[in-house]
């Protein structure tokens, strides 16, 4: 994904000359096709990201079109007060971009995790926020934001991840992509844990059961309608996403359901638990430490497809 | 205006006064009739707490009828207590919470290089905001970048909210700690119109650093009861205090 939004970035800034980089000091030769082109549209701001985001407020104030990049914790909540002031308070076409989502960097410790980032950034009035699945969303995400007047935040996970799109899709920032048919259970993925929901459907496939997944990549505006749908069509819905259960996209959706009542769907949230990983280890063991694993992913939907089904069957007995 | 609309920061808003005057009537190369115009100079409040001012500064300068100053403050209109997004012509960033005007201003000025425009950004400030780390972010990234068409006024009325500024966090010497970190650093009586008009005339300066301004004020300024009195950062004056101070301004 990472190398996905380095391509994208330099190909638009070619059509687009208000697109302005700001690298928070990282992305070490990422950018150097970049920097070659556009040397005068690049700046590295230093480890100092509340400078970092209020100075592209303070191009944006003047119409570029800057994007911020560092390491996810250190563009959300580092610098959470100059996002929400600055950006969106003044309601302005600031892209942020924040790489390593999630347990991506789950290694260098919780201080670089980031599992809290998509409720900080949905809390925050006119912000968009956008968790692409895989290198062509990431493409197609970047390329609207920089199309639109508002604060977006995408984010990243880290590169090599599986590509999930053999073609390009119709992308749109708040309409989910089902990206696999299936008829008893829908699973709804967000970001770097798409390509572990398509292969926990692969799972549920042994055990007879036929799961929808879909990319539900934009973590706000939530895509009502897609929601509607898949609420009524299925008897169990599932979230997943390498983010806690607090207030990211199974928050948002049982946010949703709360304004929704009389579903059919039940529905269960499967993300990280609310408390820090303490242990060393790299993002497969947070994964299995966190259950985001495809095979613990399949057995939670599989309990909640059960007992949605059985308490159907009840439901039509009596 | 903090009278009538019971507000506070009225100490704060005296101690610039001076400042946004010579700014605006001695420097900016703006037209009150094309607020928008892409070339402008800019000022940021960023002690956006000082609202009144900028507003009575505005509308007198013309970008507003001065009529709309007795709006300040009143529920659903526009005159905030600190400025909101584009509430009027000629504000140009929502400020109040401190730290954040310095980082625009550079936004604006790396922006206005990116262009090929040539406007300046002047920015001013609080002593008590100098206690935001931010700020000192920005103080490393100007210099970095040779942004000389910027420049910092702080208002160093010895104040903040409850205490004394060179008390609350080792400020001192805030002159040389501007021109440690690289800035073309200045230190001026913050209430002789001259010595104003002149050091923000003199922006830039010709160093290729961005310019520091520490502007020495009294918190109050102007009216007698009030000048140094850290009070005045919360109080509102009274109908008795008003006709007072007024009286000392040759107010009718």
């Amino acid at each position: 994904m990472r190398n996905a939004f380095a391509l994208e970035v330099t190909e638009l800034a070619a059509k687009d000359e208000r697109i302005v980089l700001l690298s928070g000091d990282i992305g070490n030769r990422l950018f150097d096709d970049y920097k070659a082109l556009y040397p005068g549209r690049f700046l590295n701001t230093g480890v100092a990201e509340a400078n970092m985001v209020s100075v592209a407020a303070g191009m944006a104030l003047c119409g570029l079109r800057p994007v911020v990049y560092t390491i996810t914790p250190f563009v959300t909540t580092r610098c959470l007060e100059q996002i929400r002031v600055d950006v969106c308070y003044q309601n302005l076409a600031v892209t942020l971009v924040g790489v390593g989502g999630g347990l991506s960097y789950a290694s260098l410790g919780a201080t670089h995790h980031s599992c809290e980032d998509l409720a900080f950034m949905r809390a925050l009035p006119h912000m968009r926020v956008v968790c692409p699945g895989d290198a062509v969303e990431v493409r197609l995400a970047l390329r609207e934001a920089l199309a639109s007047e508002t604060p977006v935040y995408i984010r990243l996970g880290k590169r090599g991840e599986p590509v999930i799109h053999e073609q390009t899709p119709e992308f749109e920032i708040g309409k989910g992509i089902v990206v696999r048919p299936g008829t008893d259970v829908c699973l709804l993925a967000t970001g770097n844990m798409l390509p572990g929901a398509v292969r926990a459907a692969d799972e549920l496939a042994k055990s007879g059961i036929s799961a929808q997944v879909v990319s539900f990549h934009t973590v706000k505006p939530l895509d009502g309608r897609l929601l509607g749908e898949v609420f009524s069509r299925y008897s169990a819905v599932v979230s997943v996403e390498e983010h806690s259960i607090l207030g990211g996209l199974g928050g948002g959706i049982a946010e949703w359901l709360s304004d929704h009542p009389g579903q059919r769907a039940r529905f269960r949230r499967i993300g990280t638990a609310d408390t820090f990983m303490h242990d060393a280890g790299e993002q497969e063991y947070a994964r299995e430490y966190f259950g985001l694993t495809p095979e613990r992913i399949a057995e939670k939907a599989r309990q909640l497809y059960q007992a949605a089904d059985s308490g159907l069957r009840a439901q039509v007995r009596n | 205006m903090s009278h009538k609309a019971g507000t506070p920061h009225l100490g704060s808003s005296l101690s610039c006064v001076d400042i946004l005057v010579a700014v605006y009537w001695g420097t900016l190369d703006i037209d009150p009739e094309k607020p928008q115009d892409p070339y402008r100079d800019r000022f940021i409040l960023s002690k956006g707490h000082a609202a009144s001012t900028l507003y009575a500064t505005l509308a007198h300068r013309g970008f507003f009828p001065i009529e709309e100053l007795r709006t300040f403050a009143e529920a659903g209109g526009k005159l905030a207590e600190q400025p909101s997004p584009g509430c009027m012509p000629g504000v140009e960033a929502a400020t109040g919470s401190l730290g954040h005007g310095l980082s625009l201003g550079l936004g604006m000025a790396l922006a206005g290089r990116i262009q090929g425009h040539s406007f300046r950004v002047f920015v001013a400030m609080s002593d008590g905001e100098c206690n935001e780390g931010s700020v000192w972010e920005a103080a490393m990234f100007a210099p970095a970048h040779e942004l000389d068409s910027v420049a910092v006024i702080i208002d160093y009325n010895k104040w903040q909210a409850t205490g004394k500024s060179d008390d609350v966090m080792a400020l001192r010497p805030l002159r040389q700690k501007w021109e440690a970190f690289g800035w073309s650093a200045y230190e001026v009586d913050g209430h002789d119109m001259g010595a104003l008009v002149d050091a923000v005339r003199n922006v830039p300066d010709g160093s290729g650093k961005p310019v520091a301004i520490v502007a020495h004020t009294v918190k109050g300024k102007g009216i007698s009861f009030m000048e140094d009195d850290n009070n005045w950062h919360y109080r509102s004056p009274d109908a008795g205090e008003l006709q007072r101070a007024k009286a000392e301004l040759g107010l009718s």
